[in-house]
């Protein structure tokens, strides 16, 4: 039976009241949008271990590095526009460069925000997250995996930033499919080019594979979920069988998975890529549907990049 | 372990020993920040000498008081205190802010005592609202220090921080404002005025205590007082002297982030009080 497609932020918030339930270690930390953010579930059951800054999100992450420093597992929560951009000197000085045990959870990530538009459509978390040392990046794929991430993201030590969707996403996955932090997933095997994505356009990813099928092009399709650190060993191994990348993520070209996709690539192993992704721009209102297509993040536009990069690829 | 007659004179004359070593660290890196380190000497001086419980043999202790350096700038003053109390070799300051040195130029906690590496402005008191949240949920007593430039305290953060203090009635968080009156590029008052000082604190919903911040006896008494309070945080508005301790660097702000060459510590260390 298909199951039901449902927020990522969903799966967050089961878990951590799971776990938090039962760590009396783990602390959350919220800036007012835990109910968006579904860590009141948390809450719910553990009110004498959360703690709200009202809306002040670099108070909240600040607060939260002295949690960590005195040993907790610290949890933060808010939509990805303000976590990442309102609190990044916090993030990078008190949370990465001493290195503390702080959970940075973003939801309501991309376009797929959709009506309340640009202003919450957080389109340069990977870029941002990603280049300071000491963080790891994760983005699931459903709500089965965003379970099993926040499982792996209490686990681990260290800065930790998990990317979370606001809106419904099809769920691909099954609660026995093995998720390991920092190993990328096949999900479906190919020989013609390698489709690797993250997110929402993992679905995509594999709606043109289908289609691809249909033309006699063998498209294998990677759910890279984990940004940072990259699975650069799957990477390569695509790139040796399939002699063709295409990266797809709700997220800006510049800087994205796209890009570091790109980096391992041309430095160990150079084949034709395409990337999909917004190119440059803020988003704006709309069902995702809508926007998703505006932005040219459906199957048919990575169905479009697989045919070209296979041509190039040929040539 | 803080002592029951602390011994004023003694701790004065550390004051003057830490003068002449800041100057002294500075001149032999040839870079750093005089300044807002000598404007502090006698809140070190008191905090390390009297107010804090801390054990230099065991800088991780779990009881001991916590001091956060949120003006990360002053290691002069911060490295100095922590050599002289014997949390690492004094011989040491001599590598202040070279290559391969545990002495980085903003402080940082490989250095035996620090807490929290800092060097960004605004940062120290959220941290310490955190790590004394972590008390209270620990069961612990221990205190949080937060010491704060004056003109740090421009940084929007810094009132985040204040307000989520008093919400929470963080009563074991003490923040100190080192107001010496000078920013890197003059006057604070020509910059970006703080007045009224004690009123934006006490309407924050904090315990306020205004002293002369150069005076030992007034920051023995500030610290008991601090300890005395019960149900809000408290705030020691220390009214210093930038550059303090040496005539021709008191209120200048070019003095803010420079060092003495070696005629100009000559110079300090025969007028230095």
């Amino acid at each position: 039976m298909e199951l039901k497609p449902a927020p990522t932020r969903d799966g967050f918030g089961e878990e951590l009241a799971l776990v938090g339930k039962a760590d009396k270690n783990i602390v959350v930390l919220s800036a007012d949008l835990e109910d968006a953010t579904r860590a009141e579930y948390f809450k719910k059951v553990c009110p004498e271990r959360f703690f709200t800054l009202g809306i002040a999100e670099q108070d909240m992450i600040g607060t939260a590095a002295g949690f960590a420093s005195e040993g907790f597992v610290a949890v933060t929560n808010s939509f990805a526009v303000f976590l990442t951009n309102r609190a990044y000197d916090q993030i990078r000085m008190d949370v990465c460069y001493n290195d503390l045990n702080v959970k940075l959870v973003a939801s309501h990530a991309g376009v797929t925000v959709g009506e309340d538009g640009a202003s919450a459509q957080c389109l340069e978390d990977f870029a941002i997250m990603r280049v300071l040392p000491n963080m790891k990046v994760v983005c699931p794929v459903d709500v089965i995996e965003a379970k099993k991430a926040t499982k792996a993201m209490l686990a681990e030590k260290g800065p930790f930033y998990l990317r979370l969707s606001r809106a419904p996403l099809p769920v691909v996955t099954k609660d026995s499919d093995e998720f390991v932090f920092g190993k990328a997933n096949v999900l479906r095997d190919g020989k013609d080019v390698t489709l690797i994505a993250c997110g929402v356009m993992v679905s995509e990813a594999l709606n043109a594979a289908n289609e691809l099928a249909k033309e006699g092009i063998q498209a294998r399709v990677v759910n890279m979920h984990t940004i940072k650190p990259l699975d650069v060993d799957m990477i390569m191994k695509c790139a040796k069988e399939t002699g063709a990348i295409v990266t797809a993520e709700e997220h800006q070209m510049n800087g994205g998975l796209g890009s570091a996709v790109a980096e391992a690539v041309v430095q160990k192993m150079p084949v034709p890529m395409e990337m999909v992704a917004v190119k440059d721009s803020f988003g704006q209102s709309g069902t995702p549907e809508q926007l998703l297509a505006a932005y040219h993040l459906k199957a048919v536009d990575v169905a479009i990049a697989a045919r070209a990069v296979i041509r190039r690829k040929k040539a | 372990m803080p002592s029951p007659n602390p011994d004023v004179n003694a701790l004065k004359a550390k004051a003057l020993q830490f003068r002449r070593d800041i100057l002294e660290t500075l001149e032999l890196a040839g870079s750093g920040h005089p300044g807002g380190s000598l404007s502090a000497v006698e809140i070190f001086v008191t905090l390390y000498g009297q107010a804090m419980k801390h054990d230099p043999k065991n800088p991780h202790w779990e009881d001991r008081d916590r001091l956060v350096v949120s003006k990360g700038h002053v290691t002069p003053v911060v490295y100095v205190t922590l050599a002289n109390f014997g949390y690492f070799p004094k011989e040491e300051l001599k590598t202040f802010r070279k290559f391969g040195s545990r002495l980085q130029g903003h402080v940082h906690k490989k250095v035996p005592g620090v807490e929290f590496n800092t060097g960004s402005l605004g940062h120290g008191l959220s941290y310490s609202n955190g790590v004394a949240l972590a008390a209270r949920l620990k069961g612990k007593d221990f205190k949080t220090y937060c010491i704060m430039g004056d003109g740090e305290i421009q940084e929007g953060s810094v009132w985040e921080a204040a307000m989520s203090a008093a919400q929470y009635k963080l009563d074991n968080v003490c923040a100190i404002v080192d107001y010496n009156q000078v920013q890197e590029n003059g006057l604070i008052s020509e910059i970006k005025g703080l007045e009224p000082l004690v009123d934006k604190w006490k309407s924050f919903g904090w315990h306020v205590i205004n002293i002369n911040g150069n005076d030992i006896l007034s920051l023995l008494k500030a610290f008991e007082d601090f300890k005395a309070t019960k149900g809000k945080p408290t705030v020691i508005i220390a009214n210093t002297l930038k550059g303090k301790g040496v005539p021709f660097m008191e209120l200048k702000s070019a003095w803010h982030g420079k060092a003495p060459n070696k005629e100009q510590l000559a110079e300090a260390l025969k007028v230095v009080y």
